[in-house]
């Protein structure tokens, strides 16, 4: 068992001045998993990219199978055998398994002409090579993400990959659908593949991996077995100090019904029917979670509750008041705060300053415009204030969003939303995408505003996340609300996964 | 140094652009004229060397500021509506016909005129603007469209209604004395069409930068969804920013004809807005950069027209050279891999003074 990949000393700079990594050192085993933790913003992705020819490293090394290389793009790297697996997956929804597996290399007849049988043929060879079963004929957007994700594998594996890059492939599986790609990992492994797995689940790294490298701020931070660490050391090494893991306790009280969701309905475009009948209520000082996978109609639920989608039929009311048809602003008036799914698409302008971020939803009122016209210095001294109070890492208020990491631009959303004193908080997959540390001051933030009397809606696609903070759980598949936990302390991930996947469902 | 260009890449790009733009112009006149000195002095130095030159080069930037704010203002708010050429053409035919067919003291005259034409112009803004918001039709097509509509228009309404038979062209009558800008340097045609582009100029800046409509329209062009997300009126803001827009350009059709010609004289569109679409490019949208961008441009004109009056280059040259200069500018990636490098160069710099810190 030799050495098959080793990076020494990368360094990647990015062209908006971010340093990504900051001279890497790893070694990957042949024949290993090797996990690669680190919290978001680390530099994980980037070195992946750099591994797999995406991105180009200012310094440093790469040898592969003890030979230096310089890896351009995408394409050498499939060359040299080394494959990716994308967190957001990419395939062509319109085309069939087969096609999509074999896309790029398909086989023709007389030079013009797709042989359909000839790749099915392939295809359905690879499968049975490697153990995986998958739809063939069918098209891919008909498919469940897990399904998805083994056709991505097969992409790689058809291409004869050798080493496979995993990156944070169990962010959009339910903890059934995690459980079979590791069975498939683990048997890849037996057949004498390297695979690279980049996770910030470390439950599922301690599972799955052999080695583990800890990233931190850029630099590889210590590389070990896996059994020699605990959960919580390899927590401890990924922030660089001390956290805590346990549930935490409900809040002692909880008040009326203030958001009331009555008969819910909604029709898209398509005229698909997303939502289902969906009724529901938040209390005042509690966090209701609401788990799913996603994709089953919470993205669709957020915007109509917070205005920026009408409902096909249904009523919403805050306290006594029906709020449904209202516009974004009203419903903000009426004290909603909005932490939105898509932090970059909804959350934030860009290009925009931190302050300008910041008094989207109060830009209007008293202090910081009078009449027409804004007052910077009233909103530069919110700001600042803000970030401190936040800990956003930042010069100023004044610099750019885009010069922030992942963590600190949803610190932004957050202290936005959590500032405006809100009677209730529509928070979105909150800690998607954002570092340990982060992903805990939003949890904490969270439970203080439910302890101060707020209700709290949380949707979220991360069971952790859903056990840890709920104070009850509704679980929705396919636009229905299945299910109903009011004490989570004693429900399992394992427990709420057949009604994600729409095996069970208790409610009708 | 290196932290300086970073800071001021724009800039510094900006007159690189302009540099090597004059460096091609000036090869292309070694080439073309049979006195290459004598064409370049006319060209760079003309609308300096006399008092009615610099007149000209003044006067023909006061239009071309006003269509660059009319045309920042949608731009702003990521509404591409490029009508601000229709808009000033409708606005000085509507203000002239207005102006002719009524008498009042001269301020109140000059004032209601510029406010009809500016309104004109206003509508020419709102119809792309409301098709946009409500249907989400292609403002550029629209604006593009209805500014043919505006020209014909225009055109009927002077020739047919307004037209000063005892003229010898195909001209309007003449506006009366009280709705005339005053020419008020001696020896040239300067008129107060440029005080009023600057203070427009002053204004929109103001609009843009410490308003909270100047705020909605800038946050509502950087992301839509954003802010509709933090509850802007998305609407009202797609058509408040066109409308706004077409009503400078009206504005800036009607001081043209009320300071330098005193007569609806246009039976050609004079391109004005188009110019406006340059500079409000070249200047990022900035009504302060735009000033600038806009002299510049229009000293580049001038200039053109004087090498063209006196020596043997023709004007088309003029265009090919404007246009090589303001291709450079507007080439996003131009010189872009050299910021990288210096951008590479602080990024670790700053690493090594971190480390001991850490």
């Amino acid at each position: 068992m030799g050495t098959i990949l080793s990076l020494k000393n990368i360094v990647k700079v990015y062209p908006n001045g971010v340093v990504a990594n900051k001279g890497i050192n790893i070694d990957v085993q042949e024949n290993t998993i090797h996990a690669i933790v680190g919290e978001n913003g680390a530099g994980k992705s980037t070195l992946m990219k750099i591994i797999f020819g995406e991105e180009i490293p200012q310094e440093g090394e790469i040898l592969y199978k003890g030979k230096k290389v310089k890896i351009h793009n995408s394409l050498e790297a499939i060359a040299m055998g080394i494959g990716m697996i994308h967190q957001h997956l990419m395939l062509a929804p319109d085309l069939t398994v087969a096609e999509n597996i074999i896309l790029g290399e398909e086989p023709v007849k007389w030079k013009l002409f797709l042989d359909s049988k000839k790749i099915l043929k392939k295809t359905e060879e690879a499968c049975k090579e490697f153990g995986f079963e998958v739809p063939l004929n069918k098209l891919v957007k008909d498919l469940p993400v897990g399904i998805r994700q083994r056709i991505e594998i097969l992409k790689v594996l058809i291409r004869n990959a050798e080493l496979i890059i995993l990156d944070e492939p169990t962010s959009v599986l339910t903890p059934q659908e995690t459980e079979v790609l590791f069975k498939s990992l683990k048997e890849l492994k037996a057949k004498g593949k390297t695979i690279i797995f980049i996770s910030h689940k470390l439950k599922e790294v301690k599972v799955i991996a052999d080695r583990v490298t800890i990233i931190r701020d850029g630099k590889d931070i210590a590389t070990e077995d896996a059994s020699k660490l605990t959960e919580h050391e390899i927590a401890e090494l990924m922030v660089g100090r001390e956290i805590s893991f346990e549930r935490i306790p409900e809040a002692e009280k909880t008040g009326e019904a203030y958001l009331k969701v009555n008969g819910l309905n909604y029709i898209n475009e398509e005229n698909l029917h997303v939502l289902k009948n969906v009724s529901f209520e938040v209390r005042r000082g509690e966090i209701l979670g609401l788990a799913g996978v996603e994709g089953n109609g919470q993205t669709e639920l957020v915007e109509i509750l917070t205005g920026l989608r009408e409902a096909t039929s249904g009523h919403i009311f805050l306290g006594e008041r029906e709020i449904t048809g209202f516009t974004p602003r009203d419903i903000r008036e009426l004290g909603v705060s909005h932490i939105p799914e898509d932090r970059m698409e909804n959350g934030v302008a860009e290009k925009s300053t931190i302050q300008e971020n910041i008094i989207v939803d109060r830009y209007y009122k008293k202090p910081f415009a009078r009449g027409m016209v804004l007052d910077w210095k009233k909103i530069t001294e919110h700001s600042e204030e803000l970030i401190k109070q936040f800990k956003i890492l930042a010069q100023s208020s004044k610099t750019p969003v885009s010069a922030l990491s992942g963590g600190n631009i949803q610190k932004v959303v957050v202290a936005r939303e959590l500032s405006s004193e809100p009677k209730l908080i529509v928070a979105d997959q909150p800690t998607r995408g954002i570092d340990v540390g982060s992903e805990e001051m939003v949890h904490e933030l969270l439970m203080n505003a439910r302890d101060n009397g707020i209700a709290v809606f949380l949707v979220s696609a991360d069971l952790d996340e859903i056990l840890k903070i709920s104070s009850r759980i509704l679980v929705i598949y396919n636009g229905e609300i299945v299910a109903e936990f009011d004490s989570p302390a004693k429900v399992t991930q394992e427990q709420l996964g057949p009604y994600m996947l729409g095996v069970k469902r208790d409610k009708h | 140094m290196e932290k300086f260009i970073v800071k001021y890449f724009h800039l510094i790009r900006t007159i690189i652009a302009v540099l090597i733009g004059i460096v091609i112009s000036v090869l292309i006149i070694f080439i073309i004229s049979k006195n290459p000195g004598f064409s370049l002095k006319s060209f760079f130095l003309g609308p300096l060397l006399s008092k009615g030159r610099f007149g000209n080069f003044i006067e023909t930037a006061s239009p071309i500021i006003l269509c660059g704010l009319a045309i920042s203002i949608p731009f702003q708010a990521e509404q591409f509506n490029i009508g601000a050429e229709g808009a000033l053409f409708i606005g000085a035919a509507v203000g002239t016909a207005f102006a002719v067919s009524t008498h009042m003291p001269a301020i109140l005259h000059i004032t209601t005129v510029l406010l009809i034409a500016g309104i004109t112009g206003a509508i020419w803004g709102f119809i792309p603007g409301i098709l946009k918001a409500k249907w989400n039709t292609d403002e550029l097509v629209i604006s593009l469209m209805m500014n043919y509509v505006a020209y014909f228009l225009g055109l009927y309404l002077i020739n047919y209604h307004f037209r000063d038979k005892s003229a010898g062209f195909l001209v309007s009558y003449e506006l009366p004395k009280t709705a005339w800008l005053a020419q008020f340097v001696p020896g040239t045609r300067i008129h107060l069409g440029i005080i009023i582009s600057f203070a427009f100029a002053i204004l929109t800046y103001y609009f843009l930068y410490h308003t909270t409509r100047g705020y909605e329209i800038r946050t509502t062009g950087i992301n839509k969804n954003f802010a509709r997300f933090g509850g802007i009126n998305v609407f009202m803001v797609i058509v408040l920013s066109q409308v706004l827009g077409g009503f400078l350009a009206g504005i800036g059709g009607m001081t043209e004809v009320m300071g330098l010609h005193r007569r609806f004289n246009w039976q050609l569109s004079p391109g004005y807005g188009w110019d406006g679409v340059v500079v409000a490019i070249i200047g990022r949208n900035n009504p302060i950069y735009i000033i600038f961008a806009a002299l510049f441009l229009s000293y580049l004109r001038t200039g053109g027209q004087i090498m063209n009056l006196l020596s043997d280059i023709p004007s088309e040259m003029v265009v090919a050279i404007q246009s090589i200069i303001i291709l450079l500018i507007t080439a996003e990636a131009f010189l872009e891999r050299f910021k990288y490098r210096i951008t590479i160069r602080e990024a670790k710099r700053k690493e090594a003074i971190d480390e001991p810190n850490n």
